[in-house]
């Protein structure tokens, strides 16, 4: 394993450190934390300590900060039980944004960006109250959306948004008010917490139903015996996450570097290259091999990329952000993500380039000869 | 025995139970919350860090392997806990925790069949999360039955009989109960149901890895289990959903389709991993254990009966797992006792309604009156709990209910 390469941060990270150890000591720690005695307070000080972390590394009260079991639960309870209420969907948020009720979609443009023009026109012509959700940075293009514009337009006709801040969060500032968001997403595992928890923020006032009932937990908002472990990580990595952002932006340097030598081997320029981008990301097609040959490629040469989102059904399917980008076919078919991490080097960038040349190669090249003699007959 | 006791020692060393401290006193708390929580198994711990660190792939990355690795893991740790519940791996349905599954069971079988059948049956001593599904149901236009269990916390599957309907969508009947500890007639009821083609569904979050279940012998078609009240960890359960006959649901939410589209989200690689580790060990060690609780239960209340206290057991003592105890002290005010016994973690009912000082719902539903009902604590033991810490226990606990029954008196 030592010598795999991992350039999937986007799917998960590995969790850092310091995280690792609060998540055991916290293991350690026995109790309940609804039960009043000793223990169960000891257990309610971590998850509280935690709960602050997470607020300030948002810029949102701690009250304010429900924990769930993952990014997933939590969107679906921001855009749940929302009766009555009209809802529109940028056409890249993440499936449990998408799938989760009927909703109007917010198009975008070429390089995966949500277009402003022409909401304000739509939201004004619902007789309801709408609620909008649109991601910060997109999981696939990394492209960050115009989320303040959109709350603009959305205030000015008394709409709410919702910000689905899971892959934003840890690799660029997130500051709920600055945003001016009515609920914000996050998820741990994204940012070098443990799997297993995520949060949803809510700014003053907002009010919402819950999903899972039960105990009175999270306010009565989120039943269920509070993953204490999970929590004491997520606080961790929340913290570190916003002290270390800086750190994380000189990955920019690299993912550049890496796409100036894609480009100068095969002319390719990344997905939404144009648009304002979390600095880890880069999505990248190679001409003529599919995305499941490539990956396979890359598996072989030890080097573990993604073709899109990681989710379920380990059936490849064209990626839903890339068709709405306007990608053809050809392209979405052949894209491969590549997302660094807090444990990137120079050395990993030169080794995926050059294995990435070597695919380009043995099976771009033959295709297009294949393709070319093809078309020559 | 020795095993375990070694292990208890490693554990306040390495983990600090040690570290627990009484409000009022400066030694460690005994702790008799076993039915809140329970301390995670050390051997759990270890399985689970290598996930964390060198091992932390999405197990839902299908291009490489870190993610095959760790959807390796998981798919082993489902077929532990299939097994030990005599089920299919496919069957398993892994949720956030037993809270979570029993919103599944129940609002996600609502969600299929709601057009065809509305009414539901279940017990007034159910955990609360089953109960105010119901009750949400309910404004949603079902009908709800609530079985009225008898005097010793016990319901018949006559009872049930009696209750179902053409319309009859759902029994709900949980195995173990979280307060008193009392086991239903889980295989009665299951045959009932099947009998009568009625699903049924039963929370074991208190019954998971603590006696013996099996799925088909109990035709149980819907079945919610939590790790971390059977020595695993937190944040994680899982929902059984029988495949034949088949059983549908409606997802509680939606994303990525994960778990076969019954519940999206991330799996949590470490978490599943020590489930499912948690499960091994259940199984190994279910019988042994068993026989260990029962003496320390017959020494915990021979130890109750020498401080010559007046008290009263709630629920059956026949039909009950042996690692959990509910005591009444008749004329003690109940936080008054719970302010005086020091060096104890304990709980007067169940975790999530402790924070609210109420008498418990369940000791009301079987005949307690609000204040011998508040006048009630639960004593839970475990896999860590020792005999000197039982004798200890009781010791305090007897003189101090009897001191505060004479000065009432």
């Amino acid at each position: 394993m030592k010598s795999v390469l991992y350039l999937d941060h986007n799917a998960t990270t590995a969790v850092k450190p310091s995280v690792a150890d609060a998540v055991t000591e916290a293991m350690g720690v026995v109790g309940n934390a609804s039960s009043v005695h000793g223990p169960g307070r000891a257990v309610r000080r971590i998850i509280e300590n935690a709960r602050d972390k997470i607020a300030v590394a948002v810029n949102a009260r701690p009250e304010r900060v429900i924990f769930t079991a993952s990014g997933t639960e939590a969107n679906n309870m921001a855009l749940q039980n929302r009766t009555g209420e009209r809802v529109l969907v940028s056409a890249v948020e993440h499936p449990s944004v998408r799938n989760v009720v009927d909703h109007d979609v917010i198009t975008v443009d070429g390089q995966g960006r949500a277009k402003v023009d022409g909401l304000s026109e739509k939201l004004l012509e619902l007789d309801k109250p709408a609620l909008v959700s649109v991601m910060l940075a997109n999981n696939e293009t990394g492209v960050i959306q115009p989320v303040k514009d959109i709350v603009r337009i959305a205030k000015s006709s008394g709409a709410m948004v919702h910000c689905d801040a899971v892959q934003g969060f840890g690799k660029m500032d997130v500051n709920m008010v600055d945003l001016g968001v009515d609920m914000l997403t996050l998820s741990a595992h994204k940012i070098g917490g443990p799997q297993g928890v995520g949060a949803l923020v809510l700014a003053p006032g907002v009010e919402i139903k819950p999903l899972i009932k039960g105990g009175g937990q999270e306010h009565r908002l989120r039943a269920g015996t509070e993953n204490v472990p999970g929590i004491a990580g997520f606080g961790e990595a929340a913290a570190l996450a916003a002290r270390e952002l800086a750190e994380f932006a000189k990955l920019a340097r690299l993912r550049d570097q890496l796409e100036e030598e894609i480009y100068r081997i095969a002319g390719i320029k990344a997905y939404g290259k144009d648009a304002l981008r979390i600095v880890n990301t880069s999505y990248l097609s190679m001409p003529g091999v599919s995305a499941e040959t490539q990956t396979m490629a890359f598996d072989l040469e030890g080097i573990a990329v993604s073709s899109g989102s990681a989710c379920s059904s380990g059936k490849v399917e064209t990626s839903h952000v890339l068709k709405a980008m306007g990608v053809p076919d050809a392209g979405a078919s052949s894209a491969v993500r590549v997302s660094l991490g807090w444990t990137t080097t120079q050395q990993d960038i030169e080794r995926f380039t050059s294995v990435w040349k070597s695919i380009y190669n043995r099976l771009g090249q033959q295709q297009n000869s294949a393709r070319d003699l093809a078309e020559a007959v | 025995m020795g095993a375990e006791m070694k292990l208890n020692e490693n554990r306040t060393s390495s983990f600090g139970l040690s570290d627990m401290e009484s409000p009022a006193s400066k030694a460690p708390a005994i702790y008799l919350d076993y039915q809140a929580t329970t301390p995670t198994d050390p051997r759990v711990v270890d399985v689970m860090l290598p996930f964390f660190s060198e091992k932390f792939g999405n197990p839902h990355s299908t291009a490489h392997v870190y993610g095959w690795q760790a959807s390796d893991a998981v798919e082993a740790a489902r077929a532990e806990i299939a097994g030990l519940i005599g089920a299919e791996p496919r069957e398993i349905v892994f949720t956030s925790g037993a809270t979570e599954s029993n919103n599944l069971a129940v609002k996600g079988l609502a969600g299929f069949y709601g057009d065809e059948k509305n009414h539901i049956i279940t017990v007034k001593s159910e955990h609360k999360c089953v109960l105010e599904t119901c009750r949400m149901l309910e404004r949603d236009g079902f009908d709800v039955s609530y079985i009225t269990p008898d005097e010793n916390g016990l319901i018949k599957a006559d009872d049930v009989a009696e209750l179902i309907q053409e319309r009859t969508l759902l029994v709900s009947v949980m195995a173990v109960n979280n307060e008193i500890g009392v086991i239903q007639p889980i295989a009665e009821i299951g045959a009932l149901c099947r009998e009568k083609g009625v699903f049924f569904h039963s929370d074991c979050a208190q019954a998971f890895g603590k006696i013996p279940l099996d799925v088909k012998v109990m035709n149980i078609d819907l079945m919610s289990i939590s790790a971390h009240k059977a020595y695993g960890p937190m944040g994680i359960g899982a929902l059984y959903v029988r495949r034949r006959p088949r059983v549908r649901l409606k997802p509680l939410f939606d994303g990525g389709g994960q778990e076969r589209g019954m519940r999206s989200g991330t799996l949590p690689a470490p978490l599943v991993v020590g489930f499912g580790e948690a499960a091994r060990i259940a199984g190994e060690v279910m019988q042994p254990e068993n026989a260990r609780f029962e003496k320390l239960q017959q020494l915990f209340l021979s130890t109750l009966d020498e401080t010559g206290v007046d008290y009263n057991i709630n629920g059956d003592m026949k039909h009950r797992f042996s690692g959990n105890l509910n005591l009444s002290f008749a004329g003690v005010n109940g936080e008054t006792l719970m302010a005086s016994l020091h060096g104890l973690a304990l709980s007067s009912g169940s975790a999530c309604t402790s924070a609210a000082v109420e008498p418990s719902y369940v000791l009301k539903s079987i005949g307690l009156s609000d204040d011998l009902a508040a006048a009630s604590v639960r004593i839970g033991f475990g896999r860590f709990s020792k005999d000197d810490e039982i004798v200890r226990a009781a010791k305090e606990i007897g003189s101090v209910a009897m001191k505060l029954q004479h000065a009432g008196e």
